[in-house]
């Protein structure tokens, strides 16, 4: 059994919100995960990391592209198969208060897909559901409350065991903290790293928090203007970045220490529109160390050292 | 490490339905809305054991009898006691209405919902189909409808709820829009859901008490409308008591006997008027911009 | 602004397309020959064939669609089936007692309604709201005949003020202005109802906007706040529902008409409709089809005069 889960190639999703205007959210986007390792997608808001991390879910239709999950095509499946593979792969969502329907007990809610999955039913569902409440740090007794009742950490935790109830090998974060009280992320942070762990789950940590993807993950991607510019192990991405836009996001990064913070970098303009992204490199306009051929050229993701980097600086 | 430290659940809340409900007992023009429209109910259902004369029975020696004596509502120009058909009429509007209600509900909610769900093309030629059939007047396309079908009662309800379809549609779909970009669908379908599922299980219950508060409102209209029909003359045939055909009756004798309009059409006003007030009491408790005050 | 009533004139064509097109399905799916209802059962083969020649029902549907929107686009509605007369002169001898109906009952709408929803929206939850509301309520629960019936009793056969019988004099203005004032009343009061609702939801939204404490602080007059800068911006939700509302005026002055008994559309409906005049009632369909696409038109336009924003879209 290969050790690669999930293979991403050249995935594209480009929206058209007009006629004529054409919004390219994901250009070209690849990369790869390991079986157990946390993979973070990180960039501005707009950069299109969530569009790329639901289309690779099929929860939209890709454009163009291939992704391959633990050997199976997730994007000519159909019927059956696309459903096995769902069970496979999971998402958590950013807004704990409207992941959850409103109208559905905690316990309906966990006990739902393992029934449309012929998992479990009747009281052997409810009794995993209790277990995976459990394991969240849920009290059982949750099976019977409505999610209005619950806090936005709290409800958090619920979602985290609706993607366990499937028993999935990877899951997907998208901006899994983002939306909580400070004191709180620590807690969830700690809970997805807990299990993670106990059950060797593979995760997509989508997030614009770099602190926090530091944390988590052990490669990460950074994407520009829907296409991925770096990527790599974490530490070395996020502390000595090869490509310009990833030093800016490091440089923009409050350090904890005064005495390692670097005078503020100069950040030039705003990220250009996705429906009408600059020919060549996208990140030029803005980039320090533009050449000629940065504005023509659009520089490939060629693998360096332990990465990739996209960059005319680093051909 | 230990993550499965017991956090502390909040007392349990009630639902929002239920909050709203609550709400709307505590307002007293929908508790008079609803004392009116139960008291024509009761009225309605007990008919064969209220009523003191047989409401079909002609009896020409007594007929336009004043109201008071022994016709309490006095006699129409057959002699029919007026009390009593105004009990059977009751039925009659009230059948009617909300079998058509219940019907307007059922197809134009669903369609307003897929349509939603659905988006897109579909959606946009559906709602303007929709918004067709809204822009005509109720009235017009009901009296069409009836008179090419004919006036039998289940036309009438056939021809109450196209009017209503519209409405629904519009009602059902709105919420669909929102609630369709909400994470829990994409969860569903993250999760393998199917379409029908995502439909009647998840969004179907998220936009039923907009579509019931609607129907209260819509009830009011359906009585409004029959009663018009049936004042046409495109109502359930006679002999059959309709409050509408009363009306006219009475306002074709309008100079000897001006109570035998005026107490079928009172009976439309109350019934329209109780309708409308739960209907309004319903609409402020579950409009959640009135929510906070 | 031409080119917003050109574009607007164009996006209505779909819908009037549409509205036909369902005119001409509800007739089609009617069980029965209109040959037969014409001539009754008994008649004879030859003459069934030479009443469907006439009326073009023998043709193949397609056939009857293609000719019966080139008729309509013509400005053709066909005639009666039953006094052979052309459908437009029926109508239009009496539309001007329509239109006055409608005309007179919208002013009234309008006339109270707007002040009586201002009235209440100032003086929120006070004595004077709840009873704005609760007689808005009782008014938009008055079905138009019922109300009718009872201005008739009271002020035609009780008081006399009124006649009882308001057949008007189309050549004497004052005359009818005198018979329209009762019916216009009945249809007109629901109406009133309607707009205060919505005039007294509109102006409590508007007068709770930012730009509203904004012209309070820099000391525009409260009455100029209310009516100038509070009313134009309540206008658009009160001008939607006055054009949804003009739909309903006119299905509902069938009502009036009868009760009244003033000749115009409702009247001829009717009649249709006691003859069995077939082919009369999908003419008055496409009338009333017409008249609703062109108020739908007249609010769309009014939209772009108090809001310029909607020109451009």
């Amino acid at each position: 059994m290969s050790d690669t889960l999930l293979e991403v190639r050249g995935l594209r999703k480009h929206f058209h919100p007009k006629r004529r205007v054409t919004v390219r959210a994901v250009e070209d986007v690849s990369f790869s995960i390991r079986r157990g390792e946390a993979f973070g997608l990180v960039g501005e808001s707009g950069c299109g990391k969530s569009t790329a991390a639901r289309a690779l879910l099929r929860l939209i239709e890709p454009d163009a592209g291939s992704v391959r999950f633990g050997g199976a095509d997730v994007l000519t499946a159909r019927g059956a198969s696309l459903k096995a593979i769902r069970r496979r792969m999971q998402i958590v969502f950013q807004d704990p208060y409207s992941s959850l329907d409103p109208r559905q007990s905690i316990g309906g809610a966990l006990t739902e897909p393992m029934r449309v999955h012929g998992i479990a039913e009747g009281r052997d569902a409810r009794r995993r559901a209790g277990a995976l409440l459990e394991e969240v740090g849920l009290p059982p007794a949750a099976l019977d409350r409505y999610p209005h009742e619950f806090s936005g950490g709290q409800r958090q935790r619920i979602g985290i065991a609706r993607a366990l109830a499937l028993e999935p090998e990877l899951i997907v974060a998208d901006e899994p903290v983002s939306a909580l009280d400070v004191s709180v992320q620590a807690q969830v942070l700690l809970l997805l790293e807990d299990l993670r762990r106990r059950r060797g789950l593979a995760f997509l940590f989508v997030s614009h928090d770099l602190s926090v993807v530091r944390w988590f993950c052990e490669r990460v991607a950074v994407m520009y203007l829907g296409r991925i510019v770096e990527e790599g192990p974490v530490a070395r991405v996020l502390n000595a970045p090869l490509h310009p836009y990833a030093a800016m996001l490091r440089d923009a990064y409050p350090v904890p220490d005064p005495a390692h913070r670097a005078a503020l970098p100069r950040i030039i303009g705003e990220i250009p529109s996705a429906a009408a992204p600059p020919p060549g490199c996208p990140f030029h306009p803005r980039c320090v160390h533009a050449m000629p051929r940065c504005s023509t050229e659009p520089p490939a993701l060629l693998a360096k050292d332990d990465g990739a980097v996209a960059c005319h600086l680093h051909g | 490490m230990s993550t499965a430290a017991e956090v502390e659940l909040a007392p349990t809340r009630p639902s929002g339905l239920k909050r709203a409900l609550a709400r709307a007992r505590g307002n007293p023009t929908t508790l008079a809305g609803a004392i009116i429209t139960l008291l024509i109910v009761a009225g309605a259902v007990l008919a064969p054991w209220i009523a003191p004369f047989d409401p079909t029975e002609q009896n020409i020696i007594d007929r336009l009898q004043s109201p008071g004596g022994d016709y309490l509502l006095g006699t129409d120009q057959f002699g029919r006691d007026v009390f009593s058909r105004l009990l059977y009429g009751a039925r009659i509007s009230l059948v009617v209405s909300l079998g058509a209600i219940a019907a307007a509900m059922v197809t134009g909610g669903t369609i307003g919902m897929v349509s939603g769900y659905i988006g897109g093309r579909f959606d946009l030629i559906t709602m303007q189909v929709m918004d067709v059939l809204l822009s005509f007047p109720s009235l017009i396309l009901g009296l069409m409808v009836v008179a090419l079908l004919g006036p039998e009662l289940e036309n009438l309800v056939i021809a109450i709820a196209l009017t209503a379809i519209a409405p629904f549609a519009r009602i059902a779909r709105a919420p669909t829009l929102v609630l369709k970009e909400r994470a829990f669908i994409e969860a569903g379908r993250a999760m393998g859901f199917s379409h029908l599922r995502i439909l009647f299980a998840h969004i179907l219950p998220n936009i039923l008490s907009e579509v019931l508060v609607m129907g209260s409102l819509w009830m009011a209209t359906a009585v409004r409308v029959e009663a018009s029909l049936s004042f046409i003359g495109l109502g359930v045939k006679p002999p059959t008591a309709t409050w509408g055909g009363m009306t006219r009756d009475g306002f074709e004798n309008i100079l000897d006997a001006p109570w035998l309009a005026v107490f079928p059409g009172l009976a439309i006003l109350l019934l329209v008027l109780g309708l409308n007030m739960i209907g309004d009491g319903l609409r402020d408790a579950t409009d959640p911009k009135l929510r906070n005050e | 602004m031409l080119g917003f009533v050109l574009r607007r004139l164009l996006a209505a064509l779909p819908t009037l397309f549409a509205v036909l097109t369902l005119v001409f399905v509800i007739v089609r799916i009617v069980p029965g020959d209109p040959a037969l209802v014409i001539l009754g059962d008994q008649a004879t083969p030859e003459a069934a064939a030479a009443v469907r020649a006439r009326l073009g029902t023998d043709q193949p549907l397609w056939r009857q669609y293609i000719a019966f929107l080139g008729a309509a686009a013509t400005g053709d509605f066909g005639s009666s089936m039953v006094t052979n007369r052309p459908i437009l002169a029926e109508v239009s001898a009496v539309l001007p007692h329509t239109v006055d109906l409608t005309a007179a009952s919208m002013v009234i709408g309008i006339v109270i309604g707007i002040p009586a929803g201002i009235w209440a929206a100032l003086h929120r939850n006070r004595a004077i709201d709840v009873a704005a509301r609760l007689l808005s309520l009782l008014g938009l629960s008055f079905p138009v005949f019922v109300s009718g019936i009872y201005l008739l009793l009271l002020f035609a056969l009780h008081w006399r003020w009124f006649p009882v019988i308001s057949n008007a004099d189309l050549d004497d203005p004052l005359d009818r202005l005198h018979k329209v004032l009762l019916p216009a009343v009945a249809l007109g009061l629901t109406m009133a109802a309607y707009i205060t609702r919505v005039t007294r939801g509109a102006m409590l939204a508007s007068l709770s906007e930012d730009y509203i404490r904004t012209a309070r602080a820099k000391g525009v007059p409260w009455r100029r706040v209310v009516w100038v800068h509070g009313l134009r911006n309540a206008s658009i939700p009160i001008v939607t529902v006055v054009g949804l509302y003009v739909g309903i005026l006119i299905g509902n002055s069938v009502l009036t008409e009868i009760v009244f008994n003033r000749p115009g559309l409702g009247k001829v409906i009717v009649g249709a409709l006691n003859q069995r005049d077939y082919t009369m009632l999908q003419g008055l369909m496409v009338i009333y089809c017409f008249l609703i696409v062109v108020v739908n038109l007249i609010t769309d336009l009014l939209y772009g005069v108090i809001d310029p924003r909607v020109k451009q879209t």
